[in-house]
């Protein structure tokens, strides 16, 4: 296997929780929104997160771009910890990193018309750009993403949500990033629009040789992008396979559920369909359970799933899975 | 394939030439030019700072001349008319009105503009700093705004002029250092939501440092709010110069400001001299007023929330 | 025939001139019947539902006809309208946080819809509501009642509110968007629940979506929305297999699906329309695969065919499904 340009080694994120009503001086409570996540990214593939909110997908994808700091771990880019960087070290590195975000106006700031929105990061990593390369480049990326070269000087409430999107995009890739970050970036979109917006970032990906994480809650949509897929659950890494193994062979309960739960747009499949509904609520990630943190939720969960994490296992080749009680099923095949 | 027919149709469009956009700002400026009555206060406030200007070429006498044959007589002869040139009449010592009202509207304004431009800079910034950085550094720094805005200013102000002695000078010091601080706190409260918006997260995650963040994208997010408290702060630091000056420990004689003047022209009421109040009063009162719609005139064109 | 809508329109005057957020919608209701108004934003799917209920904004004008069991309830006076939707006609959110008041006790809330509508005593009010919210499945409801909305998360929230919406024993009820700021888990939990309701009260329901697996799992009937008019209405199943209509054929091509490998999405080209500007014809004709010359300036006629199936395209059908 060729050497991963990313490799996470038992990445976690803490965030420090205030109870209401302390005094200032009291200890914060911990919340353990990623649990020591570990898994290798190669050069030009497309890993896809699901997992629900609450799950700490966002968390990460902020961890790995580094807006929120780590509590523990390596991020291993290119060789490099990331994660030991102090920040003035770190901001060198960023260019090679980008991120697309979930809301596309949110991301764009209204007081700045698109072209300097787009040319903000050739502004910071390379100022001794002369104006008008800068503006042929920012053209060039408009053009790229699908957006009228001539609109430059227009500002973000005059586009729509996808060509908001289009606008992010074209930001994130102007300095020609090694990896990618797409935190839910179609969720907020029409139906109709985020078919566009997966197409272009499909043909982005392969035409500029992007290393991209897709992070969203629609299964459907990273499976469509992605060569493989890690499922989380309250910050833990729950299962990982590439993509079409974990559609249709998904060993952990967590993930046989999940993918119950999506629905199919066709009707005739729906009604025929096996369901397995979780009951309960998501845990508090403040006091998260024992253990294996899906067992209060798990349909096949044992007493001993209390006691101790539960390791990851191997079970194919690149398929690993955080529960000894996994078995493979298709949950998507129509039992006759 | 959209990609594909995107580009065929940007192809044929390239020679389209660039449109210019609408910005945030000109949309505003849409909204404040229809509002009536904050473009009456544009003109009324636009009236007010040209007779402050040049009001002191029409005058027909020096601000600080004696007429010595008007004293004793100010209720016959110092009465306003054109004739005598005293369009305002005179004051108690035979000074010509319209001359004083003149310097007590710039110094006045001078006040209010320069409260105001101390709190939009340094309160925008300071605000936004503690802001942004956030945790202890927030902490500190706000605190330090607490700790100032607990003493009572008024009572401070009114040692300092006593004991340095009483000079326009320390009147701006003693409003410089009052007026940011509810603006810090204003700028600081709005920089906490902007801070959390996704495109400082992006410039964050793009590597732009941390003090081009807050020039490039949190002050420019800030200045709507910021504008309208400030275009609101003008009269209240007006008011507040006056009171002083009503007290008598602002602006000392032979200068004097639209309080003095109304401080001077209600304790000669008894006399029959009406007009030594109502002049000053009525420029007084205009300004405020006029500062209060444009105030309000540009909260509605600027507040985000009316979108 | 429960409801009975026809020639709907929804226009709001704006500073900018009149939008016509719905032009002409027709369509009816059996008891018992599950519809599903699919549509992308600015299809008027939600306005269609606030018409009807009477909710829409002040600047918002319904004309046409809404007959509700006989009552046009275009005609009826407020006070008579908030009648009939607090006795007949339920309505759940995207957003439950919306209609629950924050700072009042869930008990409390349920309870005055009953006090005041059904002239219950609060004692039977409340032990009704416990009733509810155990039929909605909310845990331990005789001693969570008590809770404020924002002790619950937002599934257990989205319960409540269809809990609150049942009070009355409605005979329709109107889910807007009610699964979008769910999870996919809580979701299935959730339509589990819309369905089980349906079976157990007869209620009749409205489910205003833009995601086509749920309306596939749930609906007995689909009518698409593009631009404030029908598109296609018919039966579920052959809408689904048989889109008759260039729009539902493409939307239901831009999904992804989990249970298949396509290697491209099939898109619709360009974006949802601009409500105050849309063309004298067909509202879908510039994105449009088969767009022909007469698309632009003839509205296209919603005619039946295959019996329940209704379509409005001026490419005949043969073409869209081949």
């Amino acid at each position: 296997m060729t050497e991963p340009i990313l490799s996470l080694r038992d990445l976690s994120v803490t965030f420090d929780v205030r109870p209401r009503g302390a005094w200032p001086w009291t200890a914060p409570l911990k919340l353990q929104a990623v649990s020591q996540m570990t898994f290798d990214l190669a050069p030009g593939e497309c890993l896809g997160v699901v997992g629900e909110s609450g799950s700490g997908k966002s968390t990460l994808a902020r961890a790995i771009v580094g807006t929120v700091p780590s509590s523990d771990g390596q991020i291993n880019f290119e060789g490099a910890d990331l994660a030991a960087m102090t920040p003035r070290q770190r901001r060198v590195h960023r260019r090679d990193v980008q991120m697309i975000f979930q809301d596309p106006l949110a991301a764009l700031n209204p007081r700045m018309t698109v072209g300097d929105i787009i040319a903000e990061p050739l502004v910071t990593h390379e100022p001794g750009l002369s104006r008008a390369d800068r503006k042929s480049r920012v053209q060039d990326m408009m053009k790229r993403v699908g957006l009228l070269p001539n609109l430059v000087n227009r500002y973000p409430h005059e586009f729509s949500g996808g060509q908001c999107q289009r606008i992010g995009i074209a930001r994130a890739l102007i300095l020609k990033p090694k990896l990618l970050i797409c935190d839910e970036p179609v969720s907020a979109l029409d139906v109709s629009v985020q078919a566009q917006v997966v197409n272009l970032l499909r043909e982005l990906q392969r035409d500029m040789g992007l290393s991209m994480i897709f992070i969203a809650h629609d299964l459907s949509v990273v499976k469509h992008i992605s060569d493989r897929i890690v499922v989380m659950y309250l910050g833990r890494q729950m299962e990982t396979a590439d993509a079409q193994t974990i559609t249709t062979r998904p060993e952990h309960p967590y993930t046989q559920a999940l993918i119950s739960s999506v629905p199919i747009p066709d009707p005739v499949l729906e009604r025929k369909r096996p369901r397995t509904t979780l009951h309960g609520e998501l845990p508090s990630p403040i006091s998260p359970p024992s253990g294996c943190v899906f067992r209060t939720r798990c349909p096949k969960a044992q007493a001993t799933c209390a006691q101790a994490l539960p390791p990851m296992l191997e079970v194919g080749p690149g398929h690993r899975v955080a529960c000894p009680y996994h078995q493979a099923e298709n949950v998507l095949a129509v039992s006759a | 394939m959209t990609y594909s027919s995107d580009a065929e149709r940007l192809l044929n469009a390239t020679h389209l030439a660039e449109v210019q956009g609408r910005s945030l700002w000109a949309d505003a400026r849409a909204r404040f030019l229809r509002n009536k009555a904050a473009m009456v206060g544009t003109f009324i406030l636009f009236g007010i700072a040209v007779f402050a200007i040049f009001g002191q070429f029409v005058a027909q006498h020096e601000r600080d001349m004696i007429d010595f044959t008007l004293i004793g007589a100010n209720m016959q002869k110092g009465v306003p008319s054109i004739e005598t040139g005293h369009f305002f009449g005179t004051d108690a010592n035979g000074r010509d009105l319209f001359a004083r009202v003149v310097q007590g509207t710039q110094i006045s304004l001078m006040v209010g503009i320069v409260g105001a431009l101390v709190a939009v800079i340094v309160g925008t910034l300071y605000g936004a700093i503690a802001g942004y950085a956030g945790g202890r550094t927030d902490n500190i720094m706000m605190r330090i705004v607490d700790v100032l805005m607990s003493i009572p200013f008024m009572f401070v102000l009114i040692l300092m002029l006593v004991i340095f002695g009483r000079s326009i000078f320390m009147l701006f010091l003693g409003i410089g250092l009052i007026s940011w601080l509810d603006m810090a706190r204003i700028a600081r409260g709005q920089t906490l939501t902007i801070k959390n918006k996704e495109f400082v997260e992006v410039a964050h995650a793009t590597g732009v440092a941390p003090f081009t963040i807050i020039l490039r994208h949190i002050v420019p997010n800030l200045l709507g709010i910021v504008i309208v408290y400030a275009t609101l702060l003008v009269p209240q630091m007006i008011i507040f110069e006056s009171f002083i000056s009503f007290l008598g420990l602002g602006v000392q004689e032979p200068n004097t400001s639209l309080g003095a003047l109304i401080s001077e022209g209600s304790s000669n009421m008894a006399y029959g001299v009406m007009w030594q109040l109502y002049f000053p009063l009525a420029f007084f009162v205009l300004t405020i007023f006029a500062f209060f719609f444009v105030g309000d005139g540009l909260r509605d064109a600027l507040d985000p929330k009316d979108r | 025939m429960l409801l009975d809508i026809d020639n709907l329109r929804v226009t709001f005057s704006t500073a900018d001139g009149d939008v016509n957020a719905v032009n002409g919608v027709s369509f009816q209701l059996d008891q018992r019947e599950t519809l599903a108004i699919v549509g992308e934003s600015g299809s008027g799917k939600s306005q269609t539902a606030f018409a009807l209920m009477g909710l829409l904004a002040r600047n918002g004008r319904a004309t046409g006809q809404v007959r509700f069991d006989g009552t046009d309830l275009l005609s009826l006076t407020p006070a008579k309208m908030n009648k009939v939707r607090s006795n007949q006609i339920g309505m759940i959110f995207q957003d439950p946080m919306t209609s629950l008041n924050p700072y009042i006790r869930i008990s409390e809330q349920m309870a005055e819809v009953l006090t005041l509508h059904k002239g219950m005593s609060k004692k039977d009010a409340i032990a009704e509501s416990i009733r509810m919210l155990d039929a909605v499945k909310i845990p331990d409801a005789r001693n969570r009642i008590r809770s404020f909305p924002h002790e619950f998360s937002g599934g257990m929230r989205q319960r409540i509110m269809i809990a609150m919406s049942l009070l009355c024993r409605p005979r329709l009820l109107i889910a807007d968007e009610p699964t979008t700021a769910l999870d996919v888990t809580v979701q299935a939990q959730i339509m589990q629940l819309l369905a089980d309701i349906r079976d157990d009260f007869g209620t009749a329901i409205i489910l205003i979506t833009h995601d086509l697996g749920v309306v596939a799992g749930f609906c007995d009937r689909t009518l698409v929305l593009y631009g404030g008019q029908i598109m296609e209405d018919g039966p579920t199943d052959p809408v689904f297999a048989d889109p008759s209509h260039p729009y539902t054929k493409g939307l239901l091509r831009a999904v992804p699906r989990l249970d298949r490998d396509d290697d491209e999405l099939l898109t619709i080209a360009g974006e949802p329309p601009d409500m105050s500007r849309l063309p004298q014809g067909c509202p879908f004709t510039a994105r449009c695969a088969y767009v022909q010359n007469t698309c632009a300036h003839i509205p296209p006629e919603l005619a039946t065919f295959d019996g329940n199936r209704r379509r409005a395209c001026h490419v005949p059908k043969s073409e869209v499904s081949a």
